[in-house]
């Protein structure tokens, strides 16, 4: 029986800009499991960075809960508090800006641990931060520990952000988009390195990625959770994902994405949107928010409800999903273009 | 002028620039040859400062103050005269500028100006360019903005801020062909917009290129979009072309190890787990560039002749070059691993 580590019920998060309230998140609704790979993906504006903040305690939710091995962390007081604050870390997208320019490594990773007494003086936190480095392949050590970051280049940064992330060894992490601003090549040599971790320091990872071919390489053997404009629409195994999306959009995104592969990318059928805008957060349409450019729309339906993240009553495979006609149990028809 | 063949638009031969740095000249590109064909599209490939900017910037004679051309021509031709590029007086230059080379920078978003409408800067363009007839212009660039799939009654009125990041990259991309070029460069031309959004620019850029029959140089990181829109594709390590192909050559038959590593470290979405590996190291530093293959401290097949002398272009067929002393323990490899 998988065990939830982080749970989200009921999750609203809106944003004041000037007179309006832009609502960022809405019923969010999902747990993420003790030591399993998953990875939130969707396009810019869909919540997916919100949401890795909200799972790390760093923005509190409009409405809902958020538990942390069954606990609400908004009830967590004193030591609890802190407990939960060091066993949830999350890592920034921008390795350039994340980091201290003023601060060498070794400053920056005993830092934490002498702010959170997990050391024992000095020559403690030099030990641990020698350990950490070797942890992520920052190796020799000493080649790294004086080092500013202006003298590293984006994979080190990043590395040192994912150590500087493992000084108070969280339970949870949450990396958001930690390997986009780093170049193809050494992208898998830092992914790899992260679901090592999970292996080596039990230390279960939400992955946050615009990138499906990524996610599905992350987590393969995880789950993929698929967010449209501040919802999540579909979520389920990775290689169901992959293999038979059910939700309209996650369809027609695996469809747009070109492959690394000539023949197979120019061959790919890429399935029409209705429309190409993508709606305003503040101005979201009523019903489905994707009904405006979804090709299998049905009139009468699809415009009023708001469709629930569910199991769809005929499934072949064991996705939820958050679409009408899907759980009405009917069969997606494609509108004419 | 050498002739060139009449299909031939755009002939790079040994094109070496080398940026004067407080710390030492940076050798940003070496050797540098290759030929674009009418209606081409051509991707360059490789890491963050490998040098695919400066090759391109080099096209357009858009290099920074501190960069210096050490050798090489860059040869262009329109209707059966050949200019070299790099000779070019102002005048000259402003007028090939966009009329017959026109570039699409990185970060569209920020390229157009704020406070003007998109008809303003339209027009303001054909004026520098000699073009002064505002119904014409008005009817070119009305028609072009259909071409990207735009609604173009309204684009043309619309201030910048009106529109989405895909509707700006779009208009941009009109705007570059305005003058109707024969080359035009992109740079990084999907990168940071979503991925509905990245499928209609590649969409409509196929559409322009088959209507409009212009030649395209594209610098991209990403691989997917060269294997989707390159006819030939050329890699780009440490400022030097290494390997340079049809499309299916570098693909299928990559002889180059650094271009089959990049292909090996990117994930797919085929229903089967991928088997991926990332290059060691990083790329070197070009005030101080390795000795012989600038790619050897990178590679698994390295010898001592790789660290002693630098490989040159070879072809493997007619439309496929690479510079490998080991192309043969390349391709024993991947067939012991297939």
């Amino acid at each position: 029986m998988p065990e939830p580590i982080i749970e989200l019920n009921g999750v609203y998060r809106s944003f004041k800009k000037g007179r309006e309230v832009v609502p960022v998140l809405q019923d969010i609704n999902f747990a993420v499991n003790k030591l399993e790979f998953l990875c939130l993906v969707g396009e810019s504006g869909c919540g997916k960075t919100t949401t890795g903040k909200i799972i790390c305690g760093l923005l509190p939710p409009s409405s809902g809960t958020i538990r942390f091995e069954g606990q609400d962390i908004a009830e967590l007081r004193g030591a609890d508090r802190r407990r939960h604050r060091r066993s949830v870390q999350i890592i920034h997208q921008d390795p350039y800006a994340s980091l201290n320019p003023t601060q060498t490594v070794k400053e920056m990773l005993s830092y934490p641990l002498l702010a959170h007494r997990l050391v024992k003086g000095r020559r403690g936190a030099e030990t641990r931060v020698n350990e950490l480095l070797e942890l992520v392949d920052l190796t020799p050590v000493e080649d790294f520990v004086e080092k500013y970051p202006h003298q590293l280049s984006g994979g080190q940064r990043q590395r040192v952000s994912i150590a500087r992330a493992l000084t108070t060894e969280p339970s949870v992490i949450v990396a958001d988009e930690s390997v986009s601003m780093v170049d193809v090549s050494i992208r898998i040599g830092l992914l790899q390195m992260m679901m090592d971790l999970r292996d080596r320091l039990d230390v279960t990872i939400v992955f946050i990625t615009h990138d499906l071919a990524l996610a599905k390489y992350f987590a393969w053997d995880g789950r993929i959770g698929v967010m449209y404009l501040g919802r999540l629409v579909e979520i389920g195994a990775t290689q169901q994902i992959i293999a038979a999306p059910q939700h309209p959009y996650t369809k027609v995104l695996l469809s747009a994405i070109p492959e690394p592969d000539p023949q197979k990318t120019r061959n790919k059928q890429h399935i029409k949107l209705r429309s190409e805008d993508i709606p305003r957060l503040t101005e979201l349409p009523p019903g489905c928010s994707f009904h405006p450019r979804c090709p299998w729309y049905v009139p009468g339906a699809c415009d009023v409800d708001v469709p629930q993240l569910a199991l769809p009553p005929q499934a072949m495979v064991d996705s939820e999903v958050a679409c009408i006609p899907l759980q009405r149990g009917d069969e997606l028809v494609l509108h004419d273009a | 002028m050498p002739a060139l063949s009449p299909e031939t638009v755009l002939r790079v031969d040994d094109l070496s620039i080398v940026y004067r740095t407080d710390r030492g000249d940076v050798r940003a590109t070496n050797d540098v040859s290759f030929e674009l064909k009418r209606g081409e599209a051509m991707a360059l490939i490789g890491e963050s400062g490998s040098g695919k900017t400066t090759i391109s910037l080099a096209l357009i004679r858009k290099l920074p103050k501190n960069a210096v051309v050490t050798k090489g021509q860059i040869l262009y031709q329109r209707e059966n005269t050949v200019q070299d590029v790099l000779g070019l007086s102002r005048r000259q230059l402003q007028a090939f500028r966009w009329n017959d080379c026109a570039m699409v920078f990185q970060g569209a978003q920020n390229a157009f100006n704020p406070v003007l409408k998109i008809r303003k800067q339209f027009e303001d363009t054909a004026r520098a360019h000699g073009w002064t007839d505002k119904v014409a212009i008005r009817k070119r660039a009305l028609s072009l903005l259909e071409l990207v799939r735009l609604d173009p009654e309204r684009v043309y009125e619309s201030f910048p801020h009106e529109l989405s990041g895909g509707m700006k990259q779009r208009t941009l991309l009109a705007l570059g062909v305005l003058l109707s070029p024969q080359v035009v460069i992109l740079d990084e031309p999907t990168t940071a917009l979503d991925i509905l959004t990245q499928r209609a620019i590649i969409d409509v850029l196929n559409d322009m290129q088959r209507q409009l029959l212009f030649s395209i140089i594209f610098i991209s990181h990403d691989l997917s979009l060269a294997a989707e829109m390159a006819d030939t594709v050329a890699t780009v390590y440490a400022g030097e072309i290494v390997e340079i192909g049809a499309v299916d050559d570098i693909f299928y038959r990559s002889l180059h190890p650094y271009t089959y590593g990049l292909l090996t470290s990117v994930p797919t979405l085929e229903h089967a787990q991928d088997i991926l590996q990332s290059i060691p190291g990083s790329p070197p530093n070009l005030i101080a560039p390795p000795s012989g293959c600038k790619f050897h401290p990178r590679c698994s097949f390295a010898s001592e002749q790789c660290q002693a002398e630098s490989p040159q272009l070879q072809a493997e067929s007619a439309s496929h070059l690479a510079a490998c002393w080991h192309k043969d323990r390349l391709l024993a490899s991947r067939e012991e691993g297939a």
